[in-house]
């Protein structure tokens, strides 16, 4: 049984139909990339697959560990060990980053029956995972998110991500914004949390994360749909290439016949 | 019902909450009959009395105001009862006596019945209905010359200090609820903290409306004496039920040169069922006098109550004296809040803060009025007002009446207020860590709140932060 398969899902924002059957399956201990042009359905496939209420699924179908996703509450999704590491990080004022973390870590242990950390015993394990993406500590006294650089927020998924160790991580475009220094520091957490029992789907724009992170099978999404899948080379001719060999010459041209 | 509730209660006893007071209900209607039966009843001395009947003709004369931005139907002052004592030795113990929904409130707070948590550091007097049923810790504090009690043993007790300082702070005459209050009260807490003493423990009352049709008129007198400290906490809960009951309270706080009084309050009276039937009307007086260099802080949460009308103040009488006051109002289903604060700036180098959060949700409408007044002697004066407004749907309303008057060149007035409205995204965004919609609410919530809760003491922080997630249960998805 794969971790994840998602067969000919449509889905909608507003009155616009942005996926249009995609078909994707994952399986534990592989890194996907899922690489496209800007308005290729990227973001709407990551947040589509984290319950993002904005976003009307209207067809298809996805598993995830054999249950049916498009049924499960997104706060369900994460507690099965799903994790969507945001775009755009969203801001809490006046909650601490520590606070919120324990929470939500505390969250993952009660719907595995486990029981709940203190404060004390969280601080422990906060400690090895800030050194993971070198996180001055003081960061888990301010507010989630609240006023972080873009760079800071992007660190902070990551964070969060060491944190609650999903099954199946998503990476929402975590490179844009940040410099070279960050995109290592980001990569080497990523690399670091791999185990033969996950997986993650990186989602970029661009090739340049997929130097650090290396991906077992790269697709391109365009259109709402995945037109080409390939191993990790893929990304190095679209890098060189565009995406428009792939498109047609116009990713706004693509009809259904392209694929 | 759990057993753990079922202990709770009642243990409740066992620190006599429910002891012999004289059992009586006076009827309906508002005359000098019933003043003159209230002040009997109580075994007033004469000055009481005469000063009862000066705020009962005072307040004929007066009309209910209708400034605030709040909606009612009409009061009929002679369908409340005005004074009504528990029933002697009624078994409230038995859990059939207690509104089950109120349990199973308390249960979800996972702190059943407050006092009880409270009651182990803290001193607690406790009034049920008109009358306060018990004092604890009164021996320890005798050791320390304060003195703590009802209100109405204060009078007897201890006439003097009261004769000199009940007015002082709130004139019967000041406005229509609190003339009616001066009139008809029947107990509320009395402190005095003697000269350069620092009060060991928290103080706290735990007012409680039971009987249905009766009003509830406490008043509490709190006196810090020169280069005293106190804190005390006030909580609030009353039963379900159909009709309004009316609350109209005043509280004095006297800080005497160089003293301290911190007064937080947590107030979760009834708020009335989703279609606004039912719920206390919250009409209350609360004002400090703070002498030179002398402070006096208010921290209030709020999320009971159908309408709350309520603007704790400070008179910054002495030089350097400090004003604070510090809100959370919650407004949720048709709950309405009228709520803020007056910092009246006399003596020189007085400083004022204000930090307001109002929370609206479901159709709540909720309304800062504050008032900073700098009068022309002043010199030095500060202020520093930050007043911020919490959406949570989009039917809900928040208001901000902010007034500010500087008659002295030298003060410096600072005033920020914000709106926002919670976010989808937010609360997306903590679902997505595994938190549930009602979790995410409460937690955004607090962040937004921080800044007054940490001002609470520790058990009341965790109760307020508690109760925000009960009040705005249900107000998203």
């Amino acid at each position: 049984m794969s971790l994840l398969e998602i067969t000919g899902l449509r889905a909608n924002v507003g009155d616009k139909e942005i996926l249009k059957g995609l078909d994707l399956t994952v399986d534990a201990g592989e890194i996907h990339a899922v690489m496209g042009p800007n308005g290729s359905g990227k973001s709407t496939l990551a947040q589509v697959l984290a319950g993002n209420p904005a976003y009307e699924v209207t067809g298809g179908t996805v598993r995830y560990g054999g249950k049916d996703l498009l049924e499960m509450q997104p706060e369900e999704r994460a507690q099965s060990g799903m994790f969507l590491a945001f775009q755009y990080p969203v801001e809490i004022p006046g909650v601490s980053n520590a606070y919120f973390l324990r929470a939500a870590y505390n969250e993952m242990r009660k719907a595995r029956g486990e029981d709940e950390v203190d404060p004390l015993e969280f601080a422990d394990i906060m400690e090895q995972k800030l050194a993971l993406v070198d996180m001055d500590p003081a960061m888990l006294q301010r507010s989630v998110n609240t006023g972080f650089s873009g760079g800071e927020k992007k660190r902070n998924e990551i964070l969060q991500m060491a944190v609650l160790e999903p099954k199946l991580a998503i990476l929402d475009e975590t490179d844009s914004g940040l410099d070279i220094d960050a995109l290592r520091i980001v990569a080497d957490g990523v690399n670091a949390l791999k185990r033969p029992d996950n997986a993650t789907i990186v989602v970029t724009h661009y090739q340049r994360l997929l130097n650090y992170i290396v991906p077992d099978y790269v697709h391109v999404l365009a259109n709402g749909r995945i037109l080409k899948s390939g191993g990790k080379d893929l990304a190095l001719e679209l890098e060189e290439k565009g995406y428009d060999w792939l498109t047609g010459g116009s990713t706004a041209a693509v009809g259904a016949g392209a694929a | 019902m759990s057993s753990s509730i079922e202990s709770l209660i009642s243990q409740e006893y066992q620190h006599g909450f429910v002891t012999d007071i004289e059992s009586d209900t006076l009827p309906a209607g508002l005359s000098e009959d019933v003043v003159r039966a209230i002040s009997a009843r109580k075994n007033e001395p004469p000055f009481m009395l005469d000063w009862r009947l000066k705020a009962y003709r005072r307040w004929l004369s007066m009309k209910e105001p209708h400034w605030p931005n709040v909606t009612y139907g009409p009061i009929d002052y002679q369908a409340v009862s005005y004074y009504s004592a528990p029933k002697t030795k009624k078994p409230l113990g038995s859990l059939d006596e207690v509104d089950p929904e109120l349990l199973a409130t308390y249960e979800k707070l996972g702190i059943p019945l407050t006092e009880q948590k409270v009651l182990s550091g803290v001193a607690v007097d406790a009034i049920f209905d008109s009358v306060s049923v018990g004092t604890t810790m009164r021996t320890e504090l005798a050791k320390h010359g304060i003195i703590f009690c009802s209100l109405g043993e204060a009078i007897r007790e201890h006439a003097d200090l009261v004769e000199k300082y009940l007015g002082s702070v709130v004139p019967y005459s000041d406005n229509f609820f609190a003339a009616l209050n001066s009139a008809v009260f029947s107990d509320g807490s009395f402190v005095y903290v003697p000269k350069g003493v620092r009060c060991p423990v928290e103080l706290s009352t735990y007012f409680r409306i039971n009987s249905a049709d009766t009003g509830q008129f406490e008043r509490t007198l709190i006196i810090a004496d020169e280069g005293a400290y106190v804190s005390y906490l006030e909580g609030c809960t009353a039963p379900k039920r159909s009709t309004h009951q009316l609350h109209a309270a005043v509280v004095e706080l006297v800080a005497l040169r160089g003293a301290t009084v911190k007064y937080s309050t947590v107030q979760n009276w009834y708020a009335g069922d989703k279609e606004g039937n039912g719920g206390i009307y919250n009409f209350v007086t609360k004002r400090g006098k703070a002498a030179e260099n002398s402070k006096i802080s208010w921290t209030q949460v709020e999320t009971g109550s159908a309408i709350t009308w309520k603007y704790p103040s400070v008179i910054l009488q002495g030089d350097n004296a400090v004003g604070e006051f510090y809100s959370v109002a919650v407004v949720n289903n048709k709950q309405q809040a009228d709520t803020g604060t007056k910092m009246i700036h006399i003596g020189r180098n007085t400083k004022s803060t204000i930090v307001s959060k109002g929370i609206s949700a479901g159709e709540g409408n909720n309304s800062y009025r504050g008032r900073v007044q700098v009068l022309p002697k002043a010199e030095g004066a500060r202020n520093y007002t930050q007043c911020d407004s919490m959406l949570v749907g989009n039917r809900c309303g928040a208001h901000t009446f902010p007034y500010i008057e500087v008659g002295n060149n030298s003060a410096i007035v600072e005033h920020e207020a914000s709106t926002s409205k919670i976010g989808e995204d937010q609360i997306f965004y903590l679902k997505a860590r595994g938190l549930s919609a009602e979790q995410a609410v409460s937690m955004i919530v607090s962040g937004f709140c921080k800044e007054v809760f940490k001002e609470l003491p520790m058990e009341f922080a965790l109760e307020a932060q508690a109760l925000l997630g009960i009040t705005l249960e249900g107000s998203v998805g």
